[in-house]
């Protein structure tokens, strides 16, 4: 106990310091100094009147609660408290094993802390404050439970992205994201049987997906490594190439069948691949046959020379060209069979390793991975880590996120509107957003997400207490 | 299933005799594994080591023997987290091979007696997933249950689980998976049941665990505690732990040395990239900083290591900034405080480096046309480069690993590679002995013949002394330094 004070002593120290620093610090110190925009530098500095006036806290709390609130008699009402938020303050510092009674006591931390990031860990089976008093009892402190997340980051598409590489995002290259979301949301509905995927912007160059059904939170580390490698195709790289390993099964066919027509409409015109020979050298590699290879790479040199007039359809014609060619080979009779199906299988994994989702699998794995909390800012772009729904994914426009001095604009223009105006209401206290570009966001995170979960929820602890009072007590 | 321990009498010789019967078995097991056998094969080797190292006079004794050595075993193998994940991989095979030994009719009878309450599918249901439940045994080669299925309805062709209970068939994708169910066929039931086998164990070895530290070690420690201390010790390989005892001091200085002579190909390239790029990303300063320690490089040592190396990109404060934490953190300096073990084989192997990273396992990773260079650039002869690349492009990375070893080294090297802390530690054994060896010569006045071949290594078997062997056979003494150069 004595050691968890003293803990507790530091931390506030620490926070205490890194409050200082925040008003003290001038624009220059400011993490993304360097590398982004002049316009975006103060971003640490917006982030307390976010979190004091926009940040929706109320609905993080209701998500995170899983109904178990005051409403409900079997709920467990220390569940909110035992789980854990990380914050990174100012300057580095990580403060783990923070935990809070309700999205108030949430609100009241981040407006004092002004953290540049917040992160989301397990819920444990104690509260994560006290875990030090458990550390040597029967059950010691464990996690109890964790949404099963995902992380798919865009520089682990550079091998196979030519419009930018490493921290760049556009809208050329979204299209893998978009990709990618859906062929997980298939997986994790059709296969796994899982309804409650929260899909959110990383705020920078990715996408994060958290999947809240409970029988997704009880998932042991081995289940949700299983998961995993059910969802990879992608093995890292092989004899310097994109391993692919594909297999014979119906979730990898509906991949292809979605996969297919959005490399060759989206990715093939926007990325280009197949227009110049260093791209497209690398897309023929797939195919285990040189005649082919050289084939196509001279028609195409001699296109190249005489001017390509229009590219997407070119990129379209050249594909076909491909898919021709190896079911030319395919259809003649004398050619041996490996070599058939060792083109029909190139040809399939060519698009498997364009564009079927790159998991960061490590993410996945452990139930006390952290993971960076839907809605906090991004600290270098700005930009919010918007929630967005899984069908929209193909239209989301990851320049158009609001960042957070917008967002800020946008609510003192509407709080000096009513200033203005005697006789309108005094905005209420947690509902900044609404009146922010945040809110159409919100509707989708509240309307397709949050709503289902807690009527989920409420189900839920209703058969728990039909059960209780279904069970003879001798106790009343 | 091992749910309750066997009742009767037993000595305390007899317990230990049979905890070291099934040691034999289930470390022959992992080795036939290490070694690249397959199922049918496994299966085989299985069996074989069943009936000579648990069978007893009759199938009652052989019971008894089968339960009191598992019971043994778990005490002995609870004990820590690196313990428990061996004894619960190799059980859990055991187990699995032996109950596919069983006839199918019995495997379902087992399945009712255990009230493992799988469901099976009604024929609506079965008609429904028809084409994709054989798509899905075609796509692992069970062809011939493939075309049963197109045929008829085969009773109990499968069963339905909620896909929480197979992780394994899951991950190798060898299940159709339907809104949360698996469902499995007859043929790999060994999993589903197996699945139940090793959550049940690895709960009771938790279990176990917490009434051991609790009490049952004092209260047996003049009885049990002894041996059950020192049968885990004679578990396979050691976990090259720094704590592992009488290791020299290696210095940052002798660091390329060493590296060039002994290293294993995954560490050396490491070691280069290092030293070349003056950079190494976080995964690969784990699996090279954790194998530097294990060779006995200490942490001060360390320091100087990965700060002169670091200094062209990161020089002083940035360093102790950024970095000095992960190398304190490695000894266990820092965070957890735990002192991590180094890396094994298969854990390098399964890691994933991205383009531009250095961890992970060579022969897995790279083209045949860059393992030819690299291994050629170590002055391996041309065989032993071909046979290498061969034994990579097959996937079979260890023994590709094992060839380059014999190849350095001109010996055999029958053990397989399971470590690259095994690798340095056997191949520093046998540069000591050539030294030796031609020391000998000189003296004797003989020319030293040159790729003299030393005699076979005998093979790790269990390792009997009751402390911490050394990390090569009985009779080895602990590893001299040599540094001459070759
Ligand atoms: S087999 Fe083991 S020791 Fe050899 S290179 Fe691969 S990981 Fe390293
Ligand atoms: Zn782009």
């Amino acid at each position: 106990m004595a050691e968890a004070e003293d803990e507790r002593a530091a931390k506030r120290q620490k926070e205490g310091e890194a409050e200082q620093a925040d008003v003290d610090m001038p624009d220059a110190e400011a993490p993304a100094a360097t590398a982004d925009p002049p316009k975006q530098i103060p971003v640490q500095q917006l982030m307390r009147a976010y979190y004091g006036n926009i940040f929706p806290y109320q609905e993080m709390y209701e998500w995170l609660v899983y109904s178990n609130d005051s409403r409900h008699a079997q709920a467990d009402s220390g569940f909110f408290q035992r789980r854990e938020f990380c914050f990174t303050l100012d300057g580095d510092i990580f403060v783990r094993y923070q935990s809070f009674k309700d999205g108030a006591e949430l609100h009241a931390a981040l407006v004092r802390q002004v953290p540049a990031k917040i992160d989301i860990g397990p819920m444990y089976n104690v509260d994560p404050r006290r875990r030090n008093a458990y550390a040597g009892l029967e059950n010691g402190f464990q996690p109890r439970q964790r949404e099963l997340v995902f992380d798919i980051d865009l520089t682990d598409y550079d091998d196979v992205r030519t419009c930018g590489s490493g921290g760049h995002i556009c809208s050329e290259c979204w299209p893998f994201m978009a990709v990618a979301v859906q062929i997980l949301d298939a997986a994790l509905r059709d296969d796994f049987g899982f309804n409650h995927i929260l899909w959110v912007f990383s705020g920078r160059r990715g996408i994060h997906a958290w999947v809240c059904d409970k029988r997704a939170r009880e998932l042991t580390d081995e289940q949700r490594g299983s998961i995993a490698a059910f969802l990879s195709v992608y093995k890292g790289q092989e004899n310097g190439q994109a391993k692919i390993l594909l297999s014979h099964h119906p979730s990898i066919d509906r991949a292809h069948g979605l996969l297919l027509p959005f490399w060759k409409e989206e990715i093939l015109p926007r990325q280009k691949l197949l227009l110049d020979s260093a791209h497209w050298r690398s897309v023929l590699s797939f195919l285990p046959d040189q005649e082919i290879q050289h084939t196509l790479s001279s028609r195409w040199e001699a296109e190249n020379a005489r001017g390509i007039a229009d590219e997407e359809a070119c990129s379209r014609g050249r594909w076909q060209d491909v898919e021709d060619a190896v079911a030319r080979v395919v259809n003649t009779k004398a050619v041996d069979k490996g070599l058939k199906f060792a083109l029909q299988k190139g040809l399939k994994e060519c698009v498997f390793a364009h564009v079927y989702p790159r998991l960061d699998v490590e993410v996945s794995k452990k139930r006390n991975h952290l993971l960076k909390a839907p809605l906090c800012v991004h600290p270098k772009t700005g930009k919010v880590c918007v929630p967005f729904a899984a069908v929209d994914a193909p239209t989301f426009d990851p320049d158009a996120v609001p960042t957070v001095s917008q967002l800020l604009d946008e609510f003192s223009a509407e709080r000096s509107a009513r200033q203005e105006h005697p006789g309108a209401a005094a905005m209420e206290k947690g509902e900044g957003w609404k009146h922010t570009s945040l809110a159409s966001c919100m509707t989708v995170f509240v309307q397709s997400f949050l709503q289902p979960l807690c009527a989920a929820g409420r189900e839920e602890l209703g058969s728990k207490a039909r059960e209780a009072a279904a069970q003879p007590s001798l106790a009343w | 299933m091992y749910e309750e321990p066997p009742e009767g009498e037993v000595t305390i010789e007899e317990i230990e005799r049979f905890a070291l019967d099934r040691l034999r078995v289930l470390k022959g097991i992992e080795d036939a594994k290490v070694r690249g056998k397959k199922s049918a094969e496994l299966q085989t080797i299985a069996l074989e080591l069943v009936s000579t190292h648990l069978k007893a006079g009759s199938r009652e004794a052989s019971r008894w023997k089968d339960a009191v050595s598992h019971f043994a075993l778990r005490l002995a193998f609870c004990r820590t987290e690196d313990l428990r994940r061996w004894f619960l991989a190799q059980e859990c095979e055991l187990f699995r091979l032996r109950f596919r030994d069983e006839l199918p009719s019995d495997q379902v009878a087992f399945i009712r007696q255990q009230k493992l309450g799988f469901q099976s599918l009604d024929s609506a249901e079965f008609e429904e997933l028809r084409p994709l439940l054989v798509k899905v045994e075609q796509g692992i080669g069970n062809r011939d249950f493939a075309a049963t299925l197109l045929q008829g309805n085969p009773s109990d062709a499968f069963f339905k689980v909620p896909f929480e209970q197979v992780p394994d068939l899951v991950a190798q994708r060898k299940v159709l998976l339907r809104k949360g169910w698996a469902y499995v066929s007859r043929y790999e039931i060994a999993h589903l049941v197996g699945g139940r086998f090793r959550a049940a164990l690895s709960h009771s070895l938790n279990v176990t665990h917490r009434r051991w530290t609790s009490h049952l070690a004092a209260d047996e420690a003049d009885r049990l505690t002894p041996i059950v201390e020192s049968l885990s010790s004679r578990y396979l390989g050691e976990d090259y732990d720094s704590s592992a005892g009488n290791r020299e001091v290696v210095t940052a200085a002798q660091l390329p040395a060493l590296a060039r002579q002994s290293f294993p190909l995954c560490m050396q390239h490491m070691f280069n990239h290092v030293r070349e790029q003056h950079h190494m990303q976080h995964q690969g300063r784990l699996q090279l900083g954790l194998f530097l320690k294990a060779i006995g490089l200490p942490l001060e040592e360390a320091m100087r290591f990965w700060r002169t190396e670091f200094a062209p990109r990161c020089p002083g404060d940035a360093f102790e900034k950024k970095y000095a934490y992960n190398v304190r953190y490695n000894y266990g300096k820092e965070g957890r405080k735990s002192d991590y073990t180094p890396y094994s084989c298969l854990k390098i192997i399964s890691s994933q480096p991205g383009k531009d990273q250095a961890h992970g396992c060579p022969y897995k990773v790279w083209s045949a046309a860059q393992l030819s260079a690299a291994l050629g650039a170590m002055r391996l002869p041309a065989s032993a480069v071909h046979e290498a690349v061969t034994k990579a492009k097959g996937g079979h990375y260890q023994l590709a690993c094992a060839s380059a070893f014999e190849g350095a080294h001109q010996c055999d090297c029958d053990t397989g590679i399971n470590h690259p802390n095994q690798y340095y530690d056997e191949s520093r054994k046998a540069l000591t002995a050539q030294h030796e060896q031609q020391q000998q010569q000189q003296q004797e006045g003989t020319a030293p013949g040159s790729g003299t071949k030393l005699p076979a290594t005998p093979a790790t078997q269990l390792r009997m002394p009751a402390k911490r062997p050394a990390p090569t056979g009985p009779a080895s003494a602990p590893p001299k330094m040599s540094f001459q150069t070759s």
